[in-house]
């Protein structure tokens, strides 16, 4: 029977990994994931598996590139600077089509930034991040069981498109600790992977690469990749709708800010506001539709993040001028506090009466 | 009875190469396929090709390949060796890839001591981008982006990749070869051979640096690109061993 027990948010990533069969690590430090591979550095070597402290992200990201191309399940995990340094490999393995799974402990940025939550890395992480016509599969965990659930999802999905897929957390959820359940998953067969690198023998060789110099191959490659984040967008939408159906004006947030926003959405629907949220779980693919429906019902979008308005442009994108799009966002590492968000919400009432 | 006295490898598709005439990524390739062959290694070997004029080498090498960013092929390399160690990983790498862009990926594979063959091809320029500079080319050099020749001063000096690798600790066997004359090449396919036997037996990190013709890049014919190996190069970057197994016995 699976018990729960109580974790940081990191080591929940870590276990998570091993748990959906990942047996290879590769990173470097950083603040505030570090206890990531920490905690993998003692645990893979109990189950058989390999960790490697890399001498940097961009050689971190390449081994593995390297390890996903020889077939394995791998993940490495790091905040803004280092991803940063990943993106370069990123692009490649996207290009590659292999499957990997990355962690993204979003910190306060540009430069070195901070060493505190936010979600400054939205665009980073959503529309690309790196060099070429790409897109990663994006999960945005709120609570530490969430993560743990889509830590082990994003080994599934990212065998399921032969696509690196990001869990995007940030520090919060990162240092938070609450008690989590590892649940048994119904052991499925994983995919085989006949395109890996193990060696030629009995079948013609494997190669793994990304260079198209004809124009016509590199554009049938780059439709290739399109007709996957097409496929994503109809079948991986993920998002969470709390206390929509009377709501009045909604909330959109995602990750630790719509936690907080619900704490909001309690303390406004016991003052008569009626408030809802949406939270994407998917950041991409992107939930427009849900946005969409939502602002044939609503007047009034509020969009609550730790930055200065990135996940916002695609609320507008999916609202498409139906609703008005407020802001709220706290950056640097300042947490938008709950009853910030309620006098947000009193100010567009306000603004209406 | 007539005997073949020369064929091709079996590790060898059967293509002209793209390279130009007198360069000497070819001879290099035909080492490497040799090699795969003598050892009848080739269903266990996986390459991984650079950024540079070779990256196309898993059109000339049939086994399985990678093909990695510029730089980036030992931490690849890692990737694979960490996941599958008994196959038999290499790397054949160029001098802007290796010695410019990829050093620290270099220094750390071998720091690491991973079990895995470099093979780092020094031609003194970049080939691939039109002979512009490389770390490894020679003072008074001229290329494309040290159009005055190569000045300390300005330039800095050209990189002993060998002799630098030689001082890790978890570096096994590190030599530099040559491609210039027959003679040389021999040479060339022993160090290679060995460079791959450390592999097999599983004594670490092995590179064999080979010295070799880029005629295109130096704007210079064939032949003399072979003298110029010969009077030019090797006086700065001597042949030889930097580093072999501390006990060459150990060696089946
Ligand atoms: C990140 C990155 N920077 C630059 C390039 C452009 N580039 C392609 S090949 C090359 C130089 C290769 O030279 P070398 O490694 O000496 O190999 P050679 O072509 O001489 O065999 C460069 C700079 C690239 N592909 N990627
Ligand atoms: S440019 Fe130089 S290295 Fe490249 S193929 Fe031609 S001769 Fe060989």
């Amino acid at each position: 029977m699976s018990e729960k027990v109580l974790i940081t948010g990191n080591e929940a990533i870590g276990e998570a990994a091993i748990q959906a069969g990942c047996r290879f690590f590769f990173g470097y430090p950083i603040t505030p994931q570090n206890t990531i591979p920490e905690y993998l550095s003692y645990r893979l070597p109990q189950v058989g598996g390999c960790f490697v402290q890399a001498e940097s992200e961009i050689a971190a990201i390449y081994m593995v590139f390297g390890a996903a191309g020889a077939g394995a399940r791998v993940l490495t995990s790091s905040s803004g600077p280092g991803i940063s340094l990943k993106q370069e490999g990123i692009s490649y393995i996207a290009a590659a089509e292999l499957p990997c799974v990355i962690v993204n402990v979003m910190r306060g940025g540009p430069g070195l930034g901070g060493i505190l939550p936010s979600q400054s890395d939205y665009f980073q992480a959503t529309k690309g991040g790196g060099h070429g016509d790409y897109h990663l599969l994006v999960l945005a965990p709120s609570t530490v069981q969430e993560t743990v659930n889509l830590v082990m999802d994003a080994f599934d999905l990212a065998d399921k498109y032969c696509n690196p897929v990001m869990v995007l957390a940030d520090g919060y959820i990162g240092q938070m600790m609450e008690p989590v359940e590892f649940k048994k998953r119904p052991s499925k067969e994983l995919l085989a992977k006949d395109w890996a690198v193990t060696g030629a023998k009995n079948r013609p060789r494997s190669l793994i690469k990304s260079l198209y110099l004809n124009p016509e191959e590199l554009e049938q490659h780059n439709l290739k990749l399109h007709k996957k984040y097409l496929e994503m967008a109809e079948y991986e939408v993920r998002v969470e709708t709390y206390l929509t159906s009377d709501a009045e004006i909604i909330i959109a947030a995602y990750g630790t800010v719509a936690r907080i926003s619900k704490t909001a959405i309690k303390i406004l629907r016991e003052k008569g506001i009626k408030v809802g949220l949406v939270r994407p779980i998917t950041v991409f693919p992107f939930p427009y539709k849900t946005f969409a429906d939502i602002s044939e019902k609503v007047d009034d979008v509020l969009v609550v993040e730790m930055s200065l308005g990135q996940m916002i442009e695609d609320v507008k994108l999916g609202v498409c001028g139906r609703a008005k799009v407020h802001f709220y966002g706290r950056v640097g590492g300042m947490v938008p506090t709950y009853d910030e968000i309620v006098r947000e919400v009193d100010k567009i009432k306000e603004s209406k009466a | 009875m007539m005997k073949a006295v020369f064929r091709r490898p079996k590790s060898m598709f059967s293509v002209p190469t793209h390279y130009c005439p007198g360069c000497g990524h070819g001879i290099i390739h035909r080492l490497l396929a040799e090699v795969i062959d003598e050892f009848g290694i080739r269903e266990k070997v996986v390459g991984v090709a650079p950024v540079g004029c070779s990256v196309l080498i898993y059109n000339y090498i049939n086994c399985d390949m990678y093909e990695a960013a510029h730089g980036r092929a030992p931490a690849i390399a890692t990737g694979c060796k960490r996941v599958h160690p008994d196959l038999i990983v290499f790397t054949y790498q160029g001098d802007g890839d290796l010695a410019s862009i990829g050093t620290a990926e270099i220094v750390h594979a071998a720091t690491r001591g991973e079990n895995i063959t470099v093979l780092f091809v020094n031609n003194a320029v970049y080939g691939m981008t039109g002979g512009q500079m490389a770390p490894t080319t020679l003072l008074g050099q001229k290329t494309t982006t040290s159009p005055f020749g190569r000045a300390s001063k300005r330039e800095g000096y050209p990189i002993r990749i060998a002799e630098m690798l030689a001082t890790l600790e978890g570096a096994t066997y590190v030599t530099r070869v040559s491609v210039h004359s027959p003679r040389a090449i021999i040479a060339a396919k022993r160090a290679l051979k060995k460079a791959f036997e450390i592999q097999i037996n599983g004594l670490g990190f092995s590179l064999v640096e080979f010295l070799s013709q880029c005629p295109t890049g130096w704007g210079i014919s064939p032949t003399e690109a072979t003298k110029w190996v010969e009077e030019k190069m090797i006086p700065y970057f001597p042949l030889g061993e930097f580093k072999v197994p501390k006990s060459e016995k150990s060696l089946k």
